[in-house]
């Protein structure tokens, strides 16, 4: 029984990087709108954007 | 797949002309489009690589204007103008826009690229289902004129909102409580599953070595879930303690509060009980009904940004013989102003030069548009339907009527919370009575026996958690709500259900709400020509206006006239073909075609040439599909149907009777509206009014509850309590129905959790329930309510029309 001294702090860092990763990805705005991202699969390759020059 | 109609333009769907023919090369295959505006926009959407567009489109584009009317958008790029709109990122300049005319997921797609595309925009996203825009740009490189007239080129409405955007207040809102509802989820998984281990160890023996172990990791996980996520209820207590009030918060941070203090406490001491499993458990599950109910209050949207869809955001001032672009912030009264033909008026005023119609359904519910010649006042938000006029402004922003609606609206919004103070109360009246009843207990206990007191008391409060009694309603609310989305009814506020449940009156407004707002040719009678001929040429006539009733001719195929003219509250003439043709009213068309023959009635329409009469048109104002099955079945129910419009008492009557509706009043102003409403409920009526236009936003506000239709104005479904999302009446019996089911569960919820606390306060009050098995009894009556709850989400909703759904989805599953 001794490994969960090992596995249950493994598990809780395991879901300290899940924790990081989703607040991630709210600051970036993925869930702000759910809808039209999956629409972007759909559409064939647009023409290459401009490269943006550095700002 | 991507032709709306065969015959109608490639970009905008309207009815194609037959002279001059236009077309542009998509994809390799020849579109024709109705005009140079769309032929621009599809071009350009066309020329830029986007023409994925037209594939995944839902929804056929907005029309565009072919230019014309100057640039409007110029003065967006003067200092004084752009300056207070702007907000700023690093070296950006940021602006919020609310777009008008954004349909589908493709539409929000298409802006957000071809914005993005051009030089000096930094980023520009789109969200479709708010509708805004929020562009980034380098003011060194492009102004904020060029990214609106880029948006205006693919035929949208941009409106600015301004640096400082509510939806950025509530963007951040949401984020927070998305974060909040992670880290009490993930911990909550953490913390049963750790539970689970202990409570079998509990009964089948387990190493205390392991045992302190998972207790410390319990600790170790909950803490950080009650300092982050459980924060709103220790700030919410707080402040509601400070404000000498005693709310929901208060009980839920004490009850969190004590049995994370104990649990710590006897982890530490190495001895008693921990209930780590029911604080993290009882966090996650409120947190996640104050989300429901913060996404639902969101989508209600905000009464400025309603209002701004009505005001132009710049006016052509006339200075002597010239005219110049102005924002309309700048004017003032006694300006002089040219209105051109399909613009809005910037302010209240009164005509000094040309005459015109004017459209005020929006204001005042009339369908019909209103003549005004010389002298006539008009009202800002109005739209020129006719031909331009000058204007004298008597009246400028706070003092215009449309403000005097909006504050109107404010008012009434003032006035209803009182049902909402009496829930609070009674929330209150029980919190203090459970905190009164477990103070006694821990009085008493350490009276009889210091040791067991804190026990004792605790098990009190984990047993009368108010758990299962506050979840009794959110939960069946929550459950009900989401059932209703589905069917395309959005709830914003949670205690419209319950009034709707009660409702025993419904109060409809007539134009865009039980009619479709357009008016319907009902009858046609011909004479000396075909009824075919007739419809025909009164189509090309009517092509080149903007009257409300020209949409009556819209559906026929018909070139437009040419040599057109239109006389203001008469009719039109022009030419088709060789012959010259007049419609209008009779005696506009008695001075071309001669005296009226009798076959032909005096009221409606009226069709001539110089040769003599053709045709006479009946127009009515089409019921929306429907609507009479609904009114029926509200009766069925048990609710008094009336109508209140603002419209003329003729067509009220029609609709009425058509409706099998006996009580309407007719020609009611907005306050009129308010005093009905009124007069409804002192005589003890709980009213639901259900309505689409500025001029029903104020009873809706005041109604008991009230139903607003998706695709009328944005202010009205900001004042409403229910949003006909897809913009039909007949889910309306549905979510009567759905909202009495409703609280008949919150009622057994209701009755359940109070048996349960009357049985179980006293045996914990006893000290015969170790905290263990009161967070057991706890979680057991919570369970059993979410679950009756969950009834409510069972049942499908009665139609799930196709409508919503994508093309391609429709086409994939047709095929």
């Amino acid at each position: 029984m001794n490994i969960i001294f090992v596995l249950i702090p493994l598990g809780l860092v395991l879901v300290g990087l899940a924790l990081w990763a989703f607040f991630w990805a709210v600051g970036d705005g993925q869930f702000d709108d759910l809808e039209s991202p999956g629409w972007a699969v759909l559409s064939d390759d647009p023409p290459a954007r401009p490269a943006e020059p550095p700002r | 797949m991507n032709a709306p109609a065969a015959a109608g333009c490639f970009h905008c769907g309207e009815p194609l002309p037959e002279q001059p023919r236009l077309a542009i090369q998509v994809d390799g295959r020849e579109q024709l489009v109705c005009c140079l505006g769309c032929r621009a926009a599809a071009e350009l959407i066309e020329g830029a690589g986007l023409g994925d567009y037209y594939r995944f489109r839902t929804a056929a584009a907005p029309r565009p204007d072919a230019g014309g009317g100057g640039d409007v958008w110029a003065t967006y790029d003067r200092p004084e103008v752009c300056g207070p709109l702007l907000g700023r990122d690093g070296e950006a300049a940021v602006v919020n826009l609310l777009i008008e005319g954004l349909r589908c997921s493709a539409c929000s797609w298409l802006i957000g690229e071809s914005v993005g595309r051009q030089a000096g925009i930094v980023r520009a996203s789109v969200n479709p289902a708010t509708a805004r825009a929020q562009v980034a740009f380098d003011t060194e490189r492009i102004g904020l004129a060029a990214v609106l007239r880029s948006i205006a080129a693919l035929g949208y409405r941009p409106h600015v909102l301004g640096a400082t955007d509510t939806l950025a207040v509530a963007t951040r809102e949401r984020r927070g409580a998305l974060k909040r509802l992670a880290v009490a989820g993930f911990g909550m998984m953490q913390v049963m599953m750790i539970a689970t281990a202990l409570y079998i160890g509990a009964i089948d023996g387990m190493d205390p070595v392991i045992r302190e172990y998972l207790r410390i990791i319990s600790l170790v996980v909950t803490a950080p879930v009650l300092v982050y996520a459980g924060r709103p209820f220790f700030a919410g207590a707080w402040a509601a303690l400070r404000a000498r009030h005693v709310g929901m918060d208060v009980p839920v941070a004490i009850g969190i509060g004590l049995a994370f203090g104990a649990s710590a406490w006897n982890t530490l001491a190495h001895a008693g009980d921990v209930y780590f499993d029911s604080v993290v458990m009882f966090i996650f599950l409120l947190l996640l009904g104050r989300y429901v109910e913060m996404l639902a209050r969101h989508r209600a949207g905000s009464t400025a940004e309603a209002l701004l869809h009505l005001v132009p955001a710049t006016a052509l001032r006339v200075a002597g013989a010239r005219s110049e672009r102005v924002p309309v912030a700048t004017l003032s009264a006694g300006d002089r102003v040219l209105v051109p033909v399909g613009e809005c008026f910037p302010a209240d005023g009164v005509v000094v030069g040309g005459s015109t119609e004017a459209d005020e359904a929006l204001l005042t519910g009339e369908s019909l548009a209103v003549t005004k010649g010389e002298g006539a006042a008009v009202i800002a938000g109005a739209l020129n339907c006719a031909a331009p006029v000058e204007v004298r402004l008597t009246a400028v922003g706070q003092s215009t009527v449309l403000a005097g609606i909006v504050r109107l609206l404010e008012r009434a919004q003032t006035e209803r919370p009182r049902i909402a103070r009496l829930a609070d109360r009674a929330a209150a009246w029980f919190v203090t009575r459970v905190l009164v009843g477990a103070a006694l207990v821990a009085a008493l206990w350490l009276l009889i026996d210091p040791s067991r007191a804190f026990e004792a008391t605790l098990a009190v409060l984990v047993v009368t958690c108010p758990c299962a009694l506050s979840l009794a309603t959110p939960t069946a609310i929550t459950a009900a709500t989401a059932t209703l989305a589905r069917a395309g009814l959005l709830v914003t506020r949670p205690d419209a259900l319950e009034e709707l449940a009660r409702a025993d009156t419904v109060l409809f407004d007539k134009t865009g709400t039980l009619s479709l707002g357009r008016p319907r040719l009902e009858r046609v009678t011909a004479c000396g020509i075909g009824r075919e001929d007739a419809l025909k040429i009164a189509a090309a006539l009517e092509r080149s206006s903007a009257h409300p009733l020209a949409q009556a001719f819209a559906a026929i195929a018909a070139a437009p006239a040419v040599e057109v003219a239109v006389e203001p509250g008469c009719g039109i003439e022009g030419r088709v073909g060789a012959e010259r043709y007049r419609i209008g009213t009779a005696a506009y068309v008695a001075a071309l075609a001669g005296p009226r023959p009798a076959t032909l009635g005096e009221a409606g329409v009226h069709l001539g040439a110089a040769a003599g009469w053709l045709a006479r048109f009946e127009l009515g104002d089409e019921l929306r599909p429907g609507a009479a099955e609904v009114v029926r079945e509200l009766e069925s129910l048990g609710l008094t149907a009336s109508i209140a419009s603002g419209d003329h008492a003729e067509a009220v009557g029609a609709a009425a009777s058509a409706l099998g509706i006996g009580r309407w009043q007719a020609r009611l102003l907005p306050a009129d509206k308010l005093a009905l409403l009124e007069r409804l409920r002192a005589g003890g009526a709980r009213v639901l009014a259900v309505g689409d236009g500025i001029n029903d936003a104020p009873t809706l506000r005041a109604a008991s509850v009230s139903l607003a239709l998706g695709t009328g104005s944005a202010l009205a479904q900001a004042s409403a309590d229910l949003v006909a999302l897809r913009g039909e009446l007949t889910t309306l019996p549905f979510a009567v129905r759905t909202a009495r089911r409703t609280t008949a569960i919150i009622r057994q919820n209701l009755i359940w959790s109070a048996a349960y606390n009357l049985v179980a306060l006293p045996v914990a009050a006893l000290g015969w329930v170790p905290p263990w098995l009161a967070a057991v009894g706890m979680s057991a009556s919570s369970l059993l309510v979410v679950l009756n709850a969950l009834r409510l989400a069972r049942r499908p909703s009665p139609q799930r029309g196709d409508r919503g759904r994508p093309l391609l989805v429709r086409e994939a599953a047709a095929a």
